[in-house]
């Protein structure tokens, strides 16, 4: 047979790994006909909705739901005391903690669920709610995690014995009944004795405020119960279905088998999808109940006020060094405000996440951490907003304790940080507080950025700027933003990482058809990252088959293969790891396959872009569609028909990608606003598979660091109202204040990732909030400043300035 | 409530007759009454222009209008912009341009972007971004949006330079 087609088109047909090939998602989402929770309609389904509390902390002393009953469309009114016979008044949280489903008894933080109404629309629900009457006994209210710990008032009676006493909680002993967990890394004392004992010591404290991901689609589900066949289906917001599965089963009782979940498209997660809210069990038992389907879809003011809320880390931090710069140690300590239950979205073991990468892109000899989880009168979350668990507290932290000891040192911050880098030939290295960093090569993205922006003449443009506005020529102060990353990602090795037991890997099955197409299907689920896309690109470089030619499918436990779900930037770390090896496995298959055709021992021929190859002649040849229509209709000694595969991935270490940031900033001191004149952004992301996608990533997560750092807060009154319910008070930037980004890149490929790609989804907000923080507080080093607190919204920028005395 | 009112809309070039409680709002009526499920709600507070409609040639967002106020009118959603056979020029740069993520404000972005470009077809950067403000992406971060439009209005307007 004739070959006309060059190897390089050959290459270019299958759209793989490295080609900015365009979504197969967007045909349907451009026209409208994206299918969406709030889309799935059935048949006779109901809505249910919940009554929620004014108060953030009250004892509750009768819930009457007669007049409710009464309105029209209302079919019924949940309560816990309706739950409590099932056992579903509360349920577990993934961090091993419980939460009320509904109000047993008190409430403990403002907009509680309380009640569930179910009626014929929504109209109905909300008419319903209106008509339940709940007498509540307001109880003293604390906001404040330090005064929770010395407070007699005890919000949680089931965390002290009938002496009093603070029990044990899920994470070790107690030492106040308002006290969750300590939870610690590396070395106290040793840490200590270096810090001591230094030429140079900076301090410093800082609040991470608390935030939230709000998606631009809320969370909601569908439960249908058919009573017939005894099948609970669950349509939901989900980042995890098949935990979710296993969660409704191991909590509702029904056997796992008859339970289907499904994730339908999903209007963002960020990370506020990958937890059980009591929505989803009060829509089951709704259903199960009545007979019939029930929705529930949170509106925006629910979900800023209930699910999910990120960060709220009060972190103390010290760094010691050598007069020269050379970081000696590094001490941090949090107190994290969890609300009324412990329901973060974390590993199991790491109940602080993977805090402990604090130490950052250095090699820092000596560090400890320690975070102590506080209950308050706040929702309850901790969910990883657009990171890896709480890896943008981490590496807020250091960066900015770079920042303090570099103002101590009076040292360029960027030179600081480049004699204090981890060396290349360093990995795989080993920082204090415990993780293997897989790979890396910080010097050089740091150079790139540096010499990207010009740095050496923005600092002296810098200079010039300090010296015109003290003449009164400019009102206006330039900051210069540095940021340089490590991200953890890829949760995670099952030996050290499960979330209520199960472990994290997660998994691919590929089905090829006869004619040389196939489907693939992943335990993870997109929320708009594109999986439909890049795995299908993955697949087509490792089994020869075009991208085109392959339908990625996620997100029903029914036909989907087991897995972990997609937070963290795992899908590509660890789904996409399975995809590979399940691509290999069709690949040696097909080895088998292509050698008895043509007639040669299996080691004779070799892969090549679409096709194996006789080695030595490549003239003899079996294309993989040839291949795949020889597995079903040939009959080949020793091989079974068919061509199918199934990888369960673990993989044996996270991933680390990194980045190198720099945002240049003009900031007005009367009113206080930030102009970004300039945002440079070097990702580090390993192998990439589709740079379109991954830029489009990087300009989302900067935009959502943006937010966090100039404004976006879920902020509280003393009386532990939430100030920020609505997207009036709760900043979301739209084009007006976003910049246009450039982006760049180094390849450092993961030694021990299948095709050596390390995950970029959530990097850019991780080294993008610390980044757009340096720039405001860099604007202010000159006049004193060492730090404040975020967000950097226009009123505090110009108190701070005020402060300064830059209005006098 | 029994007293409902008598509502006639035209959307997307089809005739509606209805029944609907004054309080109806205007997404609810599409999105359940109608099927037409492109438009979506994401705030219901006028914030983010995930509902975002065209009516009598002005960008709506339906989230917080009265089905009531909208009777007599005619109505565009995405739905009406263009389909599988005639996608309109701002669907299709989208598409090529990577203007979208999880696609929850898509169809919101892209019907407010035919009216910008109604209403401007040769916008700057700086008009693009402020014409585009009412509508809220959490993943694009707007640089391909506005790309996209970008690219669109260079489309369009060379079709009709070419039909001249």
């Amino acid at each position: 047979m004739k070959d006309e087609v060059t190897r390089e088109e050959r290459v270019d047909n299958l759209k793989g790994m490295g080609c900015s090939r365009k979504r197969v998602e967007d045909a349907r989402f451009t026209q409208g006909k994206g299918n969406y929770v709030d889309d799935v309609k059935l048949d006779g389904m109901l809505f249910g909705d919940f009554v929620r509390s004014p108060y953030a902390h009250a004892r509750i002393t009768n819930i009457d739901t007669a007049a409710a009953l009464e309105v029209p469309g209302v079919l019924a009114v949940l309560t816990a005391a309706d739950l409590e016979p099932l056992g579903l008044h509360w349920m577990p949280t993934l961090a091993g903690d419980k939460q009320m489903v509904l109000a047993d008894g008190k409430v403990l933080f403002q907009g509680q669920e309380v009640a569930f109404v179910v009626a014929e629309d929504r109209y109905a629900a909300a008419d319903g709610i209106e008509a339940v009457v709940v007498d509540y006994e307001e109880l003293p209210v604390i906001v404040d995690p330090f005064e929770a710990l010395k407070s007699d008032v005890i919000l949680r009676p089931d965390t002290v014995d009938e002496n009093g006493k603070a029990v044990d909680g899920a994470h070790g002993p107690r030492n106040h009944p308002n006290h969750i967990f300590t939870w610690e890394a590396g070395d106290k004392d040793p840490t200590e004795e270096v810090i001591a004992n230094a030429d140079v010591v900076a301090e410093e404290e800082m609040y991470y405020h608390r935030t939230h991901p709000c998606p631009l689609e809320t969370c909601g589900c569908v439960a249908s119960m058919d009573k017939v066949n005894g099948k609970l289906t669950l349509w939901g917001t989900f980042q995890a279905p098949h935990a979710i599965r296993t969660i409704v089963s191991l909590i509702s009782g029904i056997e796992e088998h008859n339970i289907r979940v499904i994730s339908p498209d999903i209007g963002g997660g960020f990370g506020n999808k990958v937890g059980a809210y009591p929505g989803y069990v009060c829509s089951v038992v709704a259903s199960i109940v009545t007979g019939k389907p029930v929705k529930w879809i949170e509106d925006r003011t629910d979900n800023l006020m209930t699910t999910a809320f990120a960060r709220d880390y009060w972190m103390k931090g010290k760094i010691s060094a050598t007069p020269e710069g050379k970081i000696t140690g590094l001490h941090c300590h949090v107190t994290a405000d969890h609300g009324g239950f412990d329901a973060c979205a974390d590993p199991t073991k790491f109940p602080a996440g993977f805090m402990n990468i604090c130490t950052g892109s250095y090699d820092i000899p000596t560090a400890y951490l320690a975070v102590d989880g506080v209950y308050t009168n706040k929702a309850p979350g901790g969910v990883s907003y657009r990171c890896s668990f709480r890896v943008t507290e981490a590496v807020y932290f250091i960066e900015r304790m770079i920042e303090v000891l570099a103002i101590k040192l009076d040292m360029d911050a960027a030179e600081l940080r480049r004699i204090n880098f981890i060396k290349k030939e360093q990995f795989p290295y080993t920082a204090a507080l415990g993780w293997e960093y897989d790979s890396g090569d910080y010097h050089t993205a740091w150079d790139k950025a540096l010499k990207a922006v010009d740095y050496d003449g923005l600092r002296a443009e810098q200079v010039q700027r300090v010296a015109d506005f003290k003449a009164g020529k400019t009102r206006k102060l330039m900051g210069i933003g540095l940021s340089f990353f490590t991200e953890i990602v890829g949760a995670g090795p099952v030996k050290n990482c499960d979330i209520l037991g199960l472990g994290m890997f997660d998994s691919c099955e590929i089905r090829i058809h006869p004619t040389g197409s196939a489907i693939a299907r992943l335990g993870t689920i997109s929320q708009g990252q594109g999986h439909a896309t890049t795995f299908a690109q993955i697949l087509a470089s490792e089994i020869g088959l075009p991208a085109d030619s392959i339908t990625i499918e996620e997100g029903d436990t029914d036909t989907a293969p087991y897995g972990l779900g997609t937070y963290g930037s795992r899908s590509t770390p660890v789904a996409g790891a399975a995809t590979a090896m399940a691509g290999r496995k069709i690949r040696a298959k097909a080895q088998m396959i292509a050698a008895y055709l043509l007639e040669v021992h299996d080691n004779d021929v070799e892969f090549d872009v679409d096709r194996f190859v006789v080695k030595g002649a490549p003239e003899k040849f079996k294309t993989m569609k040839e291949i795949a229509f020889a597995a079903y209709n040939q009959a080949i000694p020793g091989i079974e028909p068919g061509l199918e595969a199934v990888s369960y991935y673990d993989p044996p270490n996270m991933t680390y990608p990194f980045g190198a940031y720099i945002c240049v900033m003009d900031i007005d001191v009367d009113t206080g606003v930030p102009d970004i004149r300039r945002f440079y952004a070097l990702d580090d992301c390993g192998t990439r598979i589709n740079p379109m996608i991954i830029e489009g990533q990087v300009h989302g997560g900067l935009t959502e660091a943006l937010a966090v750092a100039l404004g976006q807060e879920i902020a509280y009154d003393d009386m532990g109202n939430c100030k920020t319910g609505t997207l009036m008070d709760f900043f979301l930037p739209t084009a007006w204040e976003v910049p246009n980004y450039e982006t760049d890149y180094t390849v450092t490929p993961s030694p021990h990732h299948p095709i050596g790609a390390k995950g970029v989804g959530e990097s850019p907000h991780v080294g993008g909030v610390p980044c757009f923080s340096n720039a405001v507080q860099d604007a202010f080093r000159a006049f004193g400043n060492t730090h404040t607190n975020m967000p950097h919204d226009h009123w505090r920028i110009w108190k701070t300035a005020n402060e300064m005395g830059l209005h006098d | 409530m029994s007293n409902k009112m008598h509502i006639k809309l035209n959307v997307n070039g089809k005739a509606e007759e209805f029944l609907a409680e004054p309080r109806e709002l205007l997404i609810y009526t599409l999105r359940e009454r109608l099927n037409i499920t492109g438009p979506h709600i994401g705030c219901e507070t006028s914030h983010c222009g995930a509902c975002t409609v065209t009516i009598d040639g002005k960008s709506v967002k339906s989230c917080t209008m009265f089905a009531a106020q909208a009777d007599g009118k005619e109505i565009t959603t995405i739905e009406g912009i263009g389909g599988p056979d005639d996608l309109h020029p701002l669907q299709e740069a989208f598409k090529e341009h990577h203007g979208l993520q999880c696609g929850y404000c898509t169809p919101g972005m892209i019907t407010r972007a035919t009216k910008l470009l109604e209403e401007n077809p040769n916008p700057t950067e700086e008009e693009i971004r402020f014409g585009m403000a009412g509508n809220i992406c959490r993943c694009t971060g707007y640089q391909n949006i506005v790309k996209s439009i970008q690219a669109a209005a260079t489309e369009m307007n060379a079709a009709k330079e070419a039909a001249e």
